[in-house]
């Protein structure tokens, strides 16, 4: 044993998990931190909850099934809102989920190593463009050719339901182009734009942690390099596809600018994505609020907590997916 | 050497057991430069570029020559499918089906890239092109819009109340988002527990906040119930509830994957929790910190909805955020363009270049302040030879018998914690 003066008179120190001094400090002020950070965010969530009931106790499931929107004769309902966000969102994700998909096993496995960092920031830089830049993107340059692309659908796939545009003949000398756009076909290619980039980061950081051991053994056994993405790359990132899909679901259901400037509001369900008029909870809220009374912006923070939870649903379901799947970690939105 | 003087005396026994060298035969022919292993060879690649080359020409005969499709559209479609084609037919000559799939896959998925590329350089051109002639006048930066008619030509009029109102909501949104939301992030990684994982929970799940939402909540709460103005307060209390889940959530992200080994380091030599996280973790962790916060800013700056509904539409310079109504970049180029005046448009594409280059200008420092530093690296060595590392088991283990290894490189800068920097 150690033979130190004093040694026999020194007492152990006394351990404890309790914090003490300047860490018990710490510890009850960061903890206060969390707290307060607790407050806010779960508070607009409660507060929202909690406007909401007054207009679901109203107008009861009728709330959810009525389309009109006139607060004039007290009909409100989300029915035509609801099913226009998600047929937006599904545009977009149609237009999304294959190019996210494609550009992140383009620039995880086909990429020259020397730009492959120049083309991951210009997919982070895609995602941080402000949403507005797209509208006027998909408002201005792309929407009269999407209206074509829209018009030379319904000619040669009108007779599938969702390519219809009724009232309308494709075929005409002169077709009314006003029937094509302002539809959830065109605001969909803008709200893909914004939504593909989040998607895709998401892939390629889960494609770029496949085990290099794994993907050189695929290799070595005679695969090629498609061979190799379907048997090792795809099959570890399947959690991160449907992961990084449903954030940008999640991102797109509640896009709003973009949709607002290239819409032109209409209150009725419909199938056909392509005809003029559509809107979406977000929209809804950004044309009404202003001259809405006290009951109206009840029925608007309703309409909005719904559009919440839907996200929230999707988004922790992408959630449980990615960390379920092998390939978990690295998926920060 | 034991095992090849065996086989020698079972191959020869006679012979004396030996090594043969080869002698150089300075007679013989050059070898044959061999080509690198992973390149294709010039056949493969004659026939890659081949195939396209060939997809070009159909194309133009296709949509030139034989159907009536005008337009660089049909062009580009038909010869990105007439490539698959020519490519898919190669591939299958060559090499079967196997082959045909690699081709037509990578085809397909180059294409979504190059789209997806197309479409980013169209975005970015886009609006520069159109919002190029604003910038060329000077007032553009310069002034407000006070005093300008809607019709007035861009030499009168500009976006500074629009640059200032949005430099002042982000600031004030950031004094409250960034300690909360880094201090939140610090509660849930370093003091843990049953409460940090409610707020977690929570603050994850509030991500999902759509940002409009956002919006209508303090205009609900502030505008309407607390009857305070429309104002740049309000935009910032809005874009700050958009934000504060976003940036706690980001930074839980980046503190979580700082070593735990570090902190253990540093509580093993006496340092207090408190210390561990001010000198250790969260100087570790600052360019992930930083990355996060700027991009949550470049978030921030650019999203319209939460504005829309809180700040009002100041057409002049408001410096004071709590005075009456404030304008902001995106809520401006979304007036001007809900306005339909060709002027006004092309003003919110002014505004927009100004817009995306703060976004860029956000961006690029991101990059700088994240990025490792590389160049002090040295060289790659094997591990355990590594004199970088801070600790050698060689040299450093007293009851290594042989001592120090002989080592040409001992005056070789020691580099603190690469762990640390990569």
């Amino acid at each position: 044993m150690l033979d130190l003066p004093g040694a026999d008179t020194v007492a152990p120190r006394h351990i404890s998990r309790k914090p003490a001094g300047v860490d018990a400090v710490f510890e009850h002020g960061i903890r206060a931190v969390g707290a307060t950070m607790l407050v806010i965010t779960g508070g607009v969530g409660l507060f929202l909850g909690y406007q909401a009931v007054p207009t679901f106790q109203r107008y009861g499931w009728g709330f959810f099934t009525t389309q009109t929107w006139q607060p004039d004769t007290d009909q409100i309902g989300i029915a035509a809102v609801l099913t226009g966000t998600i047929s937006v969102a599904l545009v977009a994700m149609f237009f999304a989920f294959p190019l996210a998909l494609t550009t992140a096993l383009y620039i995880s496995e086909y990429a020259p190593a020397r730009i492959k960092p120049v083309l991951v920031s210009l997919v982070d830089l895609m995602a941080a463009v402000p949403s507005i830049v797209y509208g006027l993107w998909g408002y201005l340059l792309v929407m009269p050719h999407a209206g074509d692309l829209a018009r030379f659908l319904q000619a040669h796939l009108g007779w599938i339901p969702i390519f219809d545009v009724p009232g309308s003949d494709p075929n005409a000398a002169v077709p009314d182009y006003g029937r094509y756009q302002f539809s959830a076909f065109c605001a969909g290619i803008a709200v893909a734009m914004m939504v593909m980039p989040m998607a895709c980061a998401v892939m390629r950081q889960v494609f770029s942690q496949t085990p290099v051991g794994e993907k050189e053994a695929a290799l070595a056994l005679g695969a090629t390099r498609w061979g190799m993405i379907r048997s090792v790359v795809i099959p570890f990132g399947r959690g991160g596809i449907i992961g990084g899909t449903m954030l940008g679901l999640g991102r797109a259901l509640g896009e709003t600018i973009a949709v607002v400037l290239i819409i032109s509001p209409s209150f009725v369900v419909k199938p056909n994505v392509l005809e003029v008029g559509t809107s979406t909870v977000s929209s809804l809220i950004a044309g009404r609020f202003g001259e809405a009374t006290q009951a109206q912006l009840s029925a608007l923070l309703a309409a909005g907590f719904v559009l919440f939870l839907i996200t929230l649903v999707v988004n922790t379901l992408a959630a449980i997916i990615v960390n379920r799947s092998r390939s978990g970690a690295g998926t920060d939105a | 050497m034991t095992a090849v003087e065996g086989t020698e005396t079972v191959a020869s026994p006679v012979a004396a057991p030996r090594t043969i060298l080869p002698t150089r035969d300075d007679d013989a022919a050059p070898a044959v430069p061999r080509s690198a292993l992973g390149k294709p060879t010039a056949d493969e690649r004659f026939r890659q570029i081949g195939a396209w080359v060939a997809a070009l020409g159909l194309a133009w005969v296709i949509t030139q020559r034989l159907l009536p499709m005008p337009g660089v559209a049909w062009f580009v479609v038909i010869f990105f499918l007439s490539g698959l084609a020519t490519s898919a037919v190669l591939g299958a000559m060559n090499g079967g089906v196997i082959e045909l799939k690699d081709r037509l896959a990578g085809a397909v998925i180059t294409g979504g890239a190059v789209l997806v590329g197309a479409a980013l350089v169209s975005t970015v051109g886009f609006v520069f092109f159109k919002g190029y002639e604003p910038l060329t006048h000077l007032n553009f930066l310069t002034s407000d819009m006070s005093g300008v008619a809607p019709k007035d030509g861009l030499s009168k009029g500009g976006v500074l109340h629009a640059v200032v109102g949005s430099l002042i909501e982000l600031g004030l949104a950031l004094l409250i988002t960034l300690p909360l939301g880094i201090g939140t992030a610090v509660y849930m990684t370093e003091v843990g527990g049953r409460f940090a994982r409610i707020v977690r929970t929570v603050v994850e799940a509030m991500t999902a906040l759509p940002s409009i939402v956002a919006g209508l909540f303090v205009y609900t709460v502030f505008v309407l119930s607390l009857g305070g103005p429309k104002s740049g307060l309000a935009a910032a209390l809005a874009i700050t509830v958009m934000m504060l889940p976003i940036v706690a959530r980001a930074a839980d992200v980046v503190l979580r994957v700082v070593p735990g080994g570090l902190r253990e380091a540093s509580l093993a030599l006496g340092a207090s929790r408190w210390k561990t996280v001010w000198h250790v973790v969260l100087p570790t962790a600052r360019p992930g910190l930083a990355t996060a916060v700027i991009l949550g800013v470049a978030r921030g700056i650019g999203e319209t909805s939460p504005v829309l509904l809180t700040s009002g539409a100041a057409g002049f310079l408001v410096k004071n955020p709590i005075d009456g109504s404030m304008n902001s970049l995106p809520l401006y180029i979304y007036s001007l363009v809900r306005s339909g005046e060709p002027v006004a448009i092309q003003r919110a594409f002014g505004a927009a270049s100004v817009l995306l280059m703060l976004v860029l200008l956000l961006f690029v420092i991101a990059r700088l302040v994240a990025r490792p530093k590389k160049a002090k690296k040295p060289r790659r060595r094997p591990r355990l030879l590594s004199p970088q590392r801070g600790f050698d088991p060689i040299q450093g283990d007293p009851f290594v018998e042989m001592g120090p290894v002989n080592r040409a490189d001992q005056n070789r800068p020691v580099q603190n914690d690469p762990e640390v920097s990569s």
